[in-house]
């Protein structure tokens, strides 16, 4: 029946006071034990010092909301801070079609295997491999951004701020490349870089 | 003022009465208009308070349609949740005695309802009319508002509590789980430690009214508040209420429960039949605040209003009967509101007592000091005895 509330000076763990410690054995001790003051130990006052403070607070939420803490939560939303990782997107070329590239770093660099890439050409020229499938299996997804940080064309990132939906089956956590794509914006980013011509645009002739 | 019993009613308006002042009908007019919904309001009412105490919002999203009403509708979604789990039974538990246990837990606070008076004694001819208090008034057709006026008030109160004890024990030995019998043996040790401490705090109170009649006692302390219970015996009230918070298991004498952490004896008990130990725990709540309002409180009695108007420093508002009868009606509902609030309060303000520490306060506090209130009192009324002749 330690004092909670009371005033006192002495730290709360101290410990009992060693008054004397025994020759023979030192692990015989006399201790001076410290009891409650009476108006602590009679549970009065500091039961109405105790009321004072949570009544105090029970007026002045149910008056005027003014410590009230709760966001409520489907009509309010705290908006995440900008580096949050939500749900994922696919980033598009200039004519909307995927930035990816499959090079096949995000897969091989996600701790959870819940990427799926097919990759497959294209008639494009220009595009080397292209994923004719990209699925993540959300449910599997620990969220970790590795993809992110592997990608070397910015074609994944993880900025949407959306929450992986609740499903029914598990079969529905899969998320597949077009409704990646919807979410996704153009780039700023040069696709391929600089491209296999850098070295002629570079300043050194 | 005493209330009588029609033996032979005759004519229509006469059968009126007489089932108006019959006890079954009192009876179902205070559980199902005063107990059950200010119960029931409860287990929503203590979510909510604790979450205002703690700066939350606590449940306000239970509705029908777009009828919300702040959430008052959790208590039909729990009575529903409740009513529709799977009714489960151990093995191995005693079956007739693991059903009867909610039953025996729930049946003593309805009973113990009977003494309380809830309302001030009404006169039906003369509702229309200011009651003029020098004429007597024709006393046969007046319908008290207690169901069992009878002279052992407060001893019929601890005779029919102590039986809810059996509630808890038998749900922890039929339940046939160790930790669920350990719950029931911590209940039944501290209601039985606490009882003694609630009647020999309450008889302090007996010495210097006279009465154990709760109906009495509100009669005795009158419209004066400097006259009440907890002017005249303020100990007693901290007894007494300390004791009475142990003896309906509330925190922070709550350890018989304790669900989570130091399992109680309902561990075994799901669906209604938990939901009957919780309705009972708060409708304990409602019936210590009736008994706290009738004892310390002045029971219905509103301030300085008397039968037939305000008396106040020789200032008289004469009312019309009908409107003193609702006022004291209202205000034995807000009283009796008031103390359900505080217990709420007390319940989320203090941690919980460890079951020594209770054991300590309950025999080694409480204890000694309603023992020195009975005597302090007792010399008191002694004294006063003989000084002034007859109180």
């Amino acid at each position: 029946m330690s004092s909670q509330h009371g005033a006192s000076a002495e730290p709360a763990h101290a410990g009992p006071e060693v008054v004397s410690v025994s020759r023979k054995n030192p692990k015989v001790r006399t201790v001076r034990v410290v009891r409650p003051a009476l108006q602590d130990a009679s549970f009065i006052i500091p039961t109405l010092k105790g009321l004072q403070i949570t009544v105090k607070h029970f007026f002045k939420n149910v008056l005027t909301r003014a410590e009230t803490q709760t966001i409520q939560y489907p009509e309010e939303k705290k908006p995440y801070p900008p580096r949050n990782r939500g749900l994922h997107r696919l980033m598009q070329r200039d004519d909307g079609s995927v930035r990816c590239v499959a090079c096949m770093c995000c897969p091989t660099v996600c701790p959870a295997n819940c990427i799926t890439i097919i990759p497959a050409e294209t008639s494009d020229k220009k595009v080397e491999k292209y994923p004719a499938v990209f699925e993540i299996d959300e449910l599997r997804c620990v969220v970790c951004g590795l993809c992110v940080e592997a990608c070397p064309c910015d074609a994944i990132r993880m900025d949407t701020g959306l929450h992986a939906p609740p499903v029914e089956e598990r079969a529905g956590g899969v998320i597949d490349k077009d409704a990646m794509l919807a979410m996704g914006t153009r780039s700023i980013a040069v696709q391929g870089g600089a491209g296999s011509e850098w070295r002629g645009k570079s300043d050194r002739g | 003022m005493q209330p009588t019993i029609s033996t032979s009613p005759t004519g229509a308006v006469d059968w009126i009465f007489w089932i108006l002042d019959s006890a079954a009908f009192k009876w179902i007019f205070l559980i199902l208009l005063l107990v059950m919904p200010l119960a029931s309001l409860l287990t929503w009412a203590e979510r909510r308070q604790s979450a205002m105490m703690q700066d939350r919002l606590g449940p306000n999203r239970a509705n029908i349609g777009p009828i919300r009403l702040m959430g008052i509708l959790h208590f039909v979604a729990d009575a529903l949740k409740m009513i529709s789990k799977e009714d489960f039974v151990p093995e191995r538990a005693h079956r007739v005695l693991f059903t009867l246990a909610p039953i025996l837990a729930l049946a003593p606070v309805f009973v113990a309802f009977a003494i309380i008076p809830f309302g001030p004694t009404i006169f039906p001819h003369e509702l229309a009319h200011v009651i003029d208090v020098r004429v007597g008034i024709d006393a046969r057709d007046a319908i008290s508002m207690q169901v069992y006026p009878v002279e052992f008030g407060l001893i019929f109160y601890f005779a029919i509590m102590t039986l809810a004890n059996y509630g808890g024990t038998l749900a922890g030995w039929a339940s046939y789980n160790k930790w669920a019998l350990l719950g029931g043996l911590r209940a039944s040790s501290q209601m039985m430690s606490y009882e003694v401490t609630m009647g020999l705090s309450l008889m302090g109170v007996f010495l210097v009214m006279g009465t154990l009649e709760p109906g009495a006692m509100v009669a005795w302390q009158g419209p004066n508040p400097l006259h009440w219970g907890w002017a005249v015996q303020p100990f007693a009230l901290i007894l007494f209420f300390t004791a009475a918070i142990a003896e309906t298991k509330r925190a922070p004498f709550d350890l018989p429960e304790g669900e989570p952490e130091i399992i109680g004896y309902f561990v075994e008990y799901s669906g209604m039949r938990f939901g009957m130990f919780f309705l009972a725990e708060f409708i304990e709540i409602v019936f210590l605040a009736s008994v706290m309002t009738s004892v310390f409180l002045g029971g219905w009695q509103f301030p300085f209003l008397h039968v037939d108007a305000f008396h106040f420093a020789g200032m008289v508002a004469y009312l019309p009967h009908w409107a003193v009868v609702l006022i004291q009606f209202a205000t034995f509902g807000g009283k009796v509101v008031f103390f359900c609030w505080l217990q709420l309060a007390i319940r989320w303000t203090l941690p919980r007592f460890r079951p020594d520490q209770l054991m300590q306060l309950g025999w080694k506090r409480l204890l000694p000091l309603s023992l020195l209130n009975v005597m302090v009192t007792a010399f008191l009324v002694w004294l006063l005895w003989s000084w002034g002749g007859a109180r």
